[in-house]
């Protein structure tokens, strides 16, 4: 759209119940909105009661015609089970005590036929909410859905076309019906969002057995996303991301790819420590950006988060986020089961990213601009409400506070300040604070390994940050497809700064983690034993395959194969050598490309 | 004529929205008034949505009263579907 950006179109992050894992990126479709207002009228004089009561029948019978109609269609296209949700719909429709409840409203309330099947429809619901059984009481939906099916015949509305749903898009609903789906083209829906439902929805079901990722319960989708928006659904997590922004858009592609390639055998690695054959412990991590994700993550086999991302604590509100609402979030995080440390990485952005009117000046190249600890130090005050959010969890679980992009000394010498600042000021006002908090630096800026001697002195632990370290290593926009040929995280430099980085943090006796995408690439998993990291931490979904690999390995025969690489001054060299050994060791694991 | 039987619900779902539709249609299809009662609360047999709301998991006893001139055929219909566990497992 120009020069101009378009400010209505924020990243937002809806939270509902996952019902059908798998992540998907695509463009919203927003299909049959039944429910946008239901008109309420009082009927004035007694004999307009009965054309009211002929309304209602007039379009229970157009709604039965519409119902046998689809149901024709499922049992063409299916057969008898789809088929029968309909003639459980068709029976709702002709029920004696549903028709009577309605008549009841309009003779005796005298209310127009749309609210008095409203009121029935909130009959039924607190009749079923009472109903134990999870599976009967979610047949409260198919009530629902036959009764906003009569009120939008009576309210003259249309119903929805199989072509309107085009392929390839992403449905969002109030909820999904046996007849609504029956419209669609259903195996080129790439997920589902809707407002309600459970998981025995309609909605669930259709999405697990056609295997697309499904949420549902999220009250509001359909009022925030618009037809054509762009949207991510997290199956698992039970998140939908709507507008995401370029860099989310990336890791959930990132997310999309290694849940695709997850194989079921690598699970029953998920929960055994990552121990090398000569018994080196190695501690994984799992990489996040919401508490949503930490089950899953646990569940893959990560031991602590190794790297909590913060940046949606900014992005998803109109304000910014008070002490009390980062605690809140952090405390969850800690507190989490399984979870046996937390990394948490304060604000890694630019401004621009979360005041709605851009104040700051248009970066000609924001990954080097004003972000992150560089922009952090220049709003101290938003900064400090972080830091002492983080201070204050600790007391929860073991906390490690990581700055990003650190390029120099004084940045950490600032950063630590500003800590002690909080810390002491907790303290003076009694807030209890934990005692054993740790405080990192992220290794992304060339210049921060080469000092790394330096660092190492004044912080607890370091943590490299791969992706940006080789972009700024090898001076390569990893956006930009003309160069994405040059990305290559086996480049002879970028290697070697990883070893300095590491020999220079064991040197002052401090652990070296990786939490980088590097991290987690299984090809890779014997280099990063050689380069002797204490702790690798990445997507969830990947730890199981490197643990695998991890444990059916040795140090000694990592480290010669760390050696032998190091001998080579080109990129293309190591990786040969690399591939080449990796397929010789693990034959089932990499095949030929 | 009034004919009341106790049943036990043996199918796995129990009496889930598939299988209180076929108690439905076969009621529908007589002229006696079909009532099913499970823990002192009775509904009609002919209404889908009363069914349901009886709630019967596998394992529960639930009666039908059937009251009228086809009872006998029609008892004889609802003990079958519900013995077959509604064709289910």
């Amino acid at each position: 759209m120009g020069i101009e950006e378009d400010s209505g179109k924020r990243t937002l992050v809806l939270k509902g119940l996952g019902v059908s894992p798998g992540i998907v990126i695509g463009k919203a479709y927003i299909f049959n909105q039944l429910d946008a207002q239901i008109k309420f009228y009082t009927i004035e004089n007694e004999t307009l009661v009965q054309k009211e009561i002929d309304r209602l029948m007039i379009a229970m019978d157009e709604s039965e015609k519409q119902l046998e109609v689809i149901r024709n269609k499922l049992r063409e296209a299916g057969g008898e089970e789809p088929s029968i949700i309909i003639d459980v719909h068709m029976m709702i429709l002709r029920d004696k005590m549903f028709l009577k409840h309605t008549l009841d409203h309009i003779r005796g309330k005298k209310v127009n036929a749309e609210w008095a099947l409203s009121m029935t429809i909130d009959h039924y619901k607190k009749l079923f909410d009472k109903i134990e059984d999870e599976y009967i009481r979610g047949r409260y939906y198919d009530i629902q859905y036959v009764g906003r099916r009569v009120i939008r015949n009576l309210s003259g509305g249309k119903e929805e076309a199989m072509a309107d749903v085009g392929e390839g898009v992403i449905v969002i609903a109030s909820d999904l019906s046996p007849a609504d789906t029956a419209q669609m083209l259903i195996r080129k829906v790439l997920g589902f969002a809707t407002d309600i439902g459970g998981r025995t929805s309609h909605t669930a079901i259709v999405a697990q057995s056609i295997e697309i990722p499904a949420v549902v319960g999220l009250e509001y989708i359909t009022k925030v996303v618009r037809t054509n928006d762009d949207v991510i659904i997290d199956g698992a997590t039970g998140l939908v991301i709507v507008h995401p922004d370029p860099e989310i858009l990336n890791r959930y592609e990132e997310k999309r790819r290694h849940f695709l390639e997850l194989r079921d055998d690598y699970l029953e690695f998920a929960h055994l420590p990552a121990v090398t054959k000569d018994n080196k412990r190695i501690e994984i991590g799992g990489n996040i950006e919401f508490v949503e994700e930490i089950p899953s993550a646990v569940s893959h086999g990560a031991e602590g988060i190794g790297l909590y991302r913060t940046e949606f604590i900014y992005l998803n509100r109109d304000q910014l986020p008070t002490e009390e609402d980062h605690f809140q979030i952090y405390r969850q995080v800690v507190e989490s089961r399984g979870v046996g440390w937390s990394t948490i990485r304060t604000f890694d952005l630019g401004g621009d990213k979360f005041f709605s009117k851009p104040k700051l000046a248009k970066e000609m190249n924001p990954q080097m601009g004003l972000r992150a600890i560089r922009f952090c130090l220049k709003e101290i005050e938003m900064f400090k409400t972080q830091i002492r959010a983080i201070i204050r969890a600790s007391v929860y679980g073991k906390v490690r506070i990581l700055y990003p992009m650190i390029s120099g000394l004084e940045e950490i010498l600032e950063a630590k300040r500003i800590f002690n600042d909080a810390k002491a000021d907790l303290k003076a006002q009694s807030i209890p604070i934990g005692n054993d908090i740790e405080i990192g630096v992220m290794i992304e800026v060339p210049s921060a390994v080469i000092i790394a001697d330096a660092l190492a002195k004044e912080v607890d632990f370091f943590s490299i940050g791969t992706n940006d370290l080789i972009q700024y290593v090898l001076a390569i926009d990893r956006i930009n497809g003309q160069v994405a040929y040059l990305y290559e995280p086996l480049h002879p430099a970028v290697l070697r700064m990883i070893l300095q980085t590491v020999e220079a943090g064991h040197n002052a006796g401090i652990p070296v983690a990786m939490c980088g995408e590097m991290a987690g690439e299984p090809l890779y998993a014997m280099i990063l034993l050689g380069l002797e990291l204490d702790e690798l931490s990445m997507n969830p979904t990947l730890i199981p395959r490197v643990k695998k690999i991890i444990r059916e390995t040795t140090v000694q025969e990592s480290k010669e194969l760390l050696q032998r690489v190091m001998t080579f001054a080109s990129a293309v060299e190591v990786r040969e050598c690399v591939e080449a050994t990796m397929k010789e060791r693990f034959p089932g694991e990499f095949s030929a490309p | 004529m009034l004919i009341i039987e106790s049943f036990e619900i043996k199918n796995k779902l129990g009496l889930h929205a598939r299988a209180a539709a076929k108690i439905v249609k076969v009621a529908s299809t007589y002229r006696s008034d079909i009532f099913l009662e499970r823990d002192g609360i009775e509904v009609n047999g002919k209404s889908l949505l009363g069914i349901l709301n009886l709630a019967c998991p596998k394992g529960s006893f639930m009666s039908i009263k059937v009251d009228g001139p086809d009872a006998e055929q029609a008892m004889m219909e609802l003990k079958k579907l519900i013995e077959d566990k509604f064709g289910e497992d």
